[in-house]
């Protein structure tokens, strides 16, 4: 067992929590958290993996470096559709409940 | 109670998923892999114009992934500008002049440039590359715009469809250009490779920045009505 | 020894900020939590010998992302949008 296996071990929980966050958090911010939370488990897992028995492996580095900015571009485009969202309906989840004011700087 | 209950059964699903995938990983863990990427990259890496592996892959080895990348990139820029509500992307009462910001930036847009530009500049033999120039191109954006200096290149008229679409674009032509000359798809001519991974870097950093920015600047709401198809911007 | 000590330390800080992002009471310290799980991810790409990836993401994850989702927060906890509901059921 090397360092890199314990981040790829690390990175599974990662994705546990994310899942978790996902699937039981109703604010719609919340749940890009826990995707972007996710999204980096995965990532830990595509690196940690394969560098546990030889060096580090720039394969996986470049292709996670891709998918890195791909969730940033993913991230923005929720962010603008989240909003837009809030801004017809009021609703910051996708319950048909009124939106209870969470958090925001008191 | 209802809400007990589905919290446990989520829980006992998740964490059942995580002991699954670590164990599979355990496994995976133990066997030996079948190719020794790192050698074989490192055998090639001559033959593809930069010293650094990371951009030799990026670039050259996988630049099938790279260029559909930055295909995806551009659609969720265009996804985005289109379902931004304001009348133009560069609103005057959607800046947040602050003082202390403005004197703040006069100090680091210049720096931010000069740190992109390396960035890209570096990515041949050392880590850094058109990704994190981008990233920070469009960081350096991000603080021009909450500052207050005037962005007139972000109304959605030519300039910004250019720059979004740019890199894509180069990167398509290499590659079909390439195509046509009788060569595989997206394999260099050889002796090219060099300016050439030069030149998409520099296109994909600007496209890369101008798509993260035209997400960001099209985040905002306000009450402006939806832009007529057509108008002047 | 140290070095494992280090990792450890790192991957337990990992996972604590992930949990507290997702269950933080308030939605501005969540986004202000996910930020540092940002930069310690940062990190982790470091010890995991990655440094193009490190860079990207002390970029994205303490920068764009930080600035983005702050602004989110700010927009929807602040104000109730202005008849929005209106509008919804016009268009």
């Amino acid at each position: 067992m090397t360092s890199s296996l314990l981040y790829a071990l690390a990175g599974t929980l990662l994705c546990g929590i994310g899942l978790f966050g996902m699937l039981w958090l109703s604010h719609l911010l919340r749940k890009l958290l826990a995707f972007n939370i996710m999204g980096s488990g995965v990532f830990l897992v595509l690196v940690g993996l394969p560098q546990n028995q030889g060096g580090p492996d720039p394969v996986p580095q470049a292709l996670v470096l891709t998918g890195i900015v791909v969730a940033i571009a993913a991230t923005a485009l929720a962010v603008v559709l989240i909003r837009r969202y809030y801004h017809l309906s009021g609703l910051t989840t996708l319950d048909e409940e009124p939106a209870f004011r969470e958090g925001g700087p008191e | 109670m209802i809400r007990v209950v589905r919290l446990l059964i989520l829980a006992v699903a998740c964490l059942a998923l995580t002991a699954a995938l670590a164990a599979s990983i355990w496994a995976i863990a133990g066997n030996p892999s079948p190719v020794n990427l790192p050698q074989l990259l490192s055998e090639n890496l001559d033959r593809s114009g930069v010293e650094h592996p990371v951009t030799a892959v990026l670039l050259n080895f996988r630049s099938y992934d790279t260029l559909l990348e930055i295909g995806v990139l551009v659609i969720a820029g265009i996804a985005g500008i289109s379902m931004a509500k304001t009348a133009s992307l560069e609103d005057p009462e959607l800046r947040t002049s602050d003082a202390l910001l403005y004197a703040l930036q006069r100090w680091f847009i210049p720096l931010m440039l000069v740190l992109a530009g390396y960035l890209l500049w570096a990515g041949a033999d050392r880590p850094g590359g058109a990704f994190q120039a981008g990233a920070v191109l469009a960081a350096t954006g991000v603080l021009m715009r909450l500052g207050g200096v005037p962005m007139e290149f972000l109304r959605p008229g030519l300039l910004l469809r250019l720059g979004l679409a740019l890199g894509f674009m180069v990167f398509l032509l290499v590659a079909v250009a390439s195509a046509i000359g009788g060569d595989a798809f997206l394999a260099y001519p050889p002796g090219m490779a060099k300016i050439l991974i030069v030149v998409i870097e520099s296109v994909l950093t600007l496209s890369i920045a101008m798509v993260l920015l035209a997400l960001f600047v099209s985040a905002p709401v306000n009450d402006a009505e939806d832009p007529e198809e057509g108008s002047p911007s | 020894m140290t070095e494992w000590l280090l990792d450890g330390l790192l991957v337990a800080a990992l996972l604590a900020t992930a949990v507290a992002a997702l269950l933080s009471r308030d939605l501005f310290r969540a986004v202000v939590v996910f930020i540092a799980f940002g930069l310690l991810m940062a990190v982790a790409w470091v010890r995991l010998e990655a440094p193009d990836i490190a860079l990207a993401e002390a970029a994205i994850g303490g920068g764009l992302t930080g600035v983005l989702l702050l602004d989110a927060v700010s927009h929807l906890g602040s104000k109730w949008p202005r008849e929005g509901r209106q509008r919804g059921g016009k268009q």
